[in-house]
């Protein structure tokens, strides 16, 4: 303290009152250097290298412009990604959200063991992706008579169906949904109870003397008022789809292919600039493209759904 | 830093997320109203995502920027000098004390061996951007394009002397270079048609010789639960295509590194493919796909396509009913099994790049009982020296001996050294399209075609 009171003003000025600045930084400090080291400099690095022609080296020298970008664009493969991004996520994102509001519904209605029935929905989220997705190819979905999904059609005398080897029909996406679904609904289940938790039973209450049970209570008092989680659950699944690559990776790549359909962005991305292809040019140029786009849904989602509360 | 085990929940966003204002005091939907907190989140969850992005660039930007040298090649300041070696993580047991005993037994170096487990392709081609690279690395089919266009291996041509000759032609094509071979090959491996006897002997079907014959053979081997043919649970997408090809008399480039397969001859293989996996005589969505051979031990299928590796396990699953074959021929083209190996390469930017060039010439053109300990004695693999062939012990009697006549007979390296990777995702994406989904393979092959083509001309040929 005494050591403060001696130093010069300017000194003064800069550990600021009772050395606050200091202290910040000694505790902020390590985690912002983290961030810096392995968040900020990796994406900067990233954008540098989508300008140069980079095969096998992250140093290059030959600068390419903007030739990675229309390359990218121009790629069939990847736009097709891009597209099934877009299906998957027009499927996956309501889908979810719906399941997960039914089941925090229900589960906040029972009356009996319900942390048991809570604790149950959410305990898939503690699994592995990956452990989930080989649980899925292996066993539940394996195109054999033994595997689970056969067994069954088995005992109403169906054909077994070699579930991920054939694209007609696209079995393969009842399993990659099937599998999202489990690991992901318990969680947003949770954000959901939490939502209606917050809800008071005084406006139950009211809403039952005038008649709105059931249903009409759900429409006009429930869903209103959950909006708030509502909207950061939408925001999050859709990022969580942007981000689809663990079960998909896991459940259809074979010894270093990935068949060219249902390969979401990433997946492609993986296979370009990392694997053997290790063509960071391109790669950082598609990674690139992917967070502008994921950066225009989120500025319009949040104009759409944020704005229109205000 | 692998993608896989990103957790699926961006972690950031917790701090403000739901259910953390749980706990909140009731503040009531006004609270939200009011509060930029929406704004500030989504701000956030976008953070999040972008970081997903550059994480993903990250786990190969940040191996490129180590400029210290991590124990590589230190000289140990007197007469021997120390080389670093990596191999893969062989699965047969005893494989790792070879090596090292190998290592050991080398007179003139102190070689330290690295055995590196999970995707071995991925952390060499990373650690060869740096000055940690090994002195002497393994790679599956001797080193990519880009790594000797790249210069980071040593021409070892001048290693070979009169052994040249004696090792599988098809394999020191596969590993030369306008005239310079930069690895030596190691063992060999390939993949070879393996049938049940005793379920084509009741059924009355021949082993087959031609791909039609293939194709009625395995329509009557199925019944029930028990199919035909197992060629992979992608129907032979990803291991049939060059077999086709070479089946036809076509290959993925041409001996002047042209592309190989527009013809209608290649239209007509493809064709059959997907005539096969339309004929529900495959068995598809085995639980362990076709390198392993329980598809056909556990009698899920009558023939299978697999590796060589595996017929000490069928011989003792099955014992002596078993026979094997090369895959079958196409009308005018002659029957063909893949061949693959491990090549030894050198660090060219190394410390002790003579050194480690000597070492290799020891180990694996010199040292021939060495590699035929390494052939024999842990797993089933042919030695890459014709001379060595005729020493194994293993591979004198038996469906072994006929494999390994079939390799020399019939092989093909498996792919060209210029098809480079992003060929070979054009490839596997064209088998899928015409395999399972029954496009046209004349459409499909003008698009691998104009990818091939583009890539030659990266890479100046």
């Amino acid at each position: 303290m005494s050591a403060a009171r001696r130093a010069p003003p300017w000194r003064r000025r800069l550990l600021g009152r009772q050395n606050q600045n200091l202290w910040f930084w000694v505790f902020v400090g390590p985690f912002f250097a983290g961030l810096v080291l392995f968040i900020y400099v990796p994406i900067a690095w990233s954008a540098y290298l989508s300008f140069f022609e980079a095969y096998n080296t992250v140093s290059p020298t030959r600068m390419v412009g903007f030739a990675n970008y229309t390359d990218m664009l121009g790629d069939p493969n990847f736009r097709s990604s891009l597209t099934t991004f877009l299906v998957f996520a027009a499927f996956i994102v309501p889908t979810t959200f719906a399941l997960s509001l039914a089941t925090a519904v229900l589960v906040a209605r029972t009356r009996v063991a319900q942390a048991f029935f809570r604790s149950v929905f959410f305990l898939p989220t503690a699994c592995s992706y990956v452990v989930a997705a080989l649980i899925w190819k292996m066993s539940i979905f394996s195109g054999v008579r033994s595997g689970l999904a056969n067994t069954v059609l088995g005992w109403f005398g169906a054909e077994s169906v070699p579930w991920l080897s054939v694209t007609n029909p696209p079995w393969y996406w009842l399993v990659i949904v099937s599998a999202r679904l489990w690991l992901q609904v318990g969680f947003y289940m949770i954000l959901f109870l939490a939502g209606l938790q917050r809800i008071g039973p005084h406006l139950y209450e009211a809403a039952a003397i005038d008649g709105a049970t059931g249903w009409k209570a759900f429409r006009h008092i429930t869903f209103p008022l959950l909006r708030p989680t509502s909207t950061a659950v939408l925001l999050l699944l859709l990022i969580n789809a942007f981000q689809a690559f663990d079960e998909f990776f896991n459940i259809l790549s074979s010894f270093g292919t990935y068949p060219p359909y249902a390969r979401p962005p990433l997946v492609y991305l993986y296979y370009t600039a990392l694997g053997q292809g290790q063509d960071f040019g391109h790669g950082s140029a598609g990674a690139i493209i992917l967070t502008a786009v994921i950066a225009v849904i989120a500025v319009a989602f949040n104009r759409l759904f944020v704005r229109e509360a205000d | 830093m692998s993608p896989s085990s990103r957790p699926s929940v961006p972690s950031a966003a917790p701090s403000d997320a739901p259910l953390a204002s749980a706990d909140a005091p009731q503040a009531g939907p006004g609270r939200w109203r009011s509060n930029p907190a929406l704004t500030r989140r989504s701000l956030l969850s976008l953070g999040v995502a972008a970081s997903a992005m550059g994480a993903l660039a990250a786990c190969g930007s940040n191996t490129g920027r180590d400029e210290a040298p991590v124990g590589g090649g230190g000289t140990s300041g007197g007469s021997t000098p120390t080389l670093n070696q990596w191999y893969h993580q062989y699965g047969e047991a005893g494989t790792q004390q070879a090596v090292q005993r190998y290592a050991k037994e080398y007179p003139d170096a102190t070689v330290k061996v690295t055995w590196k487990p999970g995707d071995y392709d991925q952390s060499m081609v990373a650690t060869l951007l740096t000055a940690g690279a090994p002195d002497v690395f393994e790679y599956g089919n001797g080193p990519t394009i880009d790594m000797i266009t790249g210069g980071q291996v040593a021409d070892l041509s001048d290693l070979f002397g009169d052994a040249k000759a004696d090792f599988d032609q098809a394999l020191i094509d596969r590993v030369t270079y306008q005239g310079k071979i930069y690895a030596i090959p190691q063992v060999l491996d390939s993949q070879v048609l393996v049938y049940r006897k005793s379920a084509l002997q009741k059924a009355g079907v021949t082993p087959p010789a031609t791909v039609d014959e293939l194709l009625a053979a395995a329509k009557t081997l199925t019944s029930g639960d028990v199919k035909g043919l197992f060629v992979g649970n992608d129907g032979g997408v990803s291991i049939l295509g060059g077999p086709m090809l070479w089946a036809s008399g076509l290959d993925y480039l041409t001996k002047e590194n042209t592309f190989g397969f527009d013809d209608p001859k290649a239209v007509a293989a493809f064709t059959k493919l997907r005539e096969l996996f339309a004929s529900k005589t495959l068995l598809l969505g085995a639980p362990k796909d076709w390198f392993d051979a329980s598809a056909l031990t556990q009698g899920l299928a009558a023939m299978q396509f697999t590796g060589l590796w595996n017929l000490p396990a069928i011989e003792k699953a099955i014992p002596g009913d078993y026979g094997v074959l090369p895959w079958p021929a196409m009308p005018g083209g002659a029957p063909a099994v893949p061949v693959g190996a491990y090549g030894a390469c050198v660090f060219a930017k190394g410390k002790n790049v003579d050194a480690a060039k000597k070492f290799v010439k020891w180990l694996w053109i010199d040292s021939t009982d060495r590699q035929l300990d390494w052939a024999q004695s842990y797993g089933f693999h042919i030695p890459a020296r014709q001379s060595l062939v005729g020493r194994a012990e293993k591979l004198k009697s038996g469906p072994a001996a006929e494999a390994a006549k079939i390799v020399t007979d019939h092989g093909h390296a498996q792919t060209p050294l210029l098809w480079t990777p992003k060929c070979s995702t054009a490839f596997g994406d064209m088998m899928t399209r015409i395999v399972k989904e029954g496009a046209d393979p004349k459409a499909e092959i003008a698009k691998v075609k104009a990818v091939a083509e583009a890539e030659l001309e990266r890479l100046g040929v």
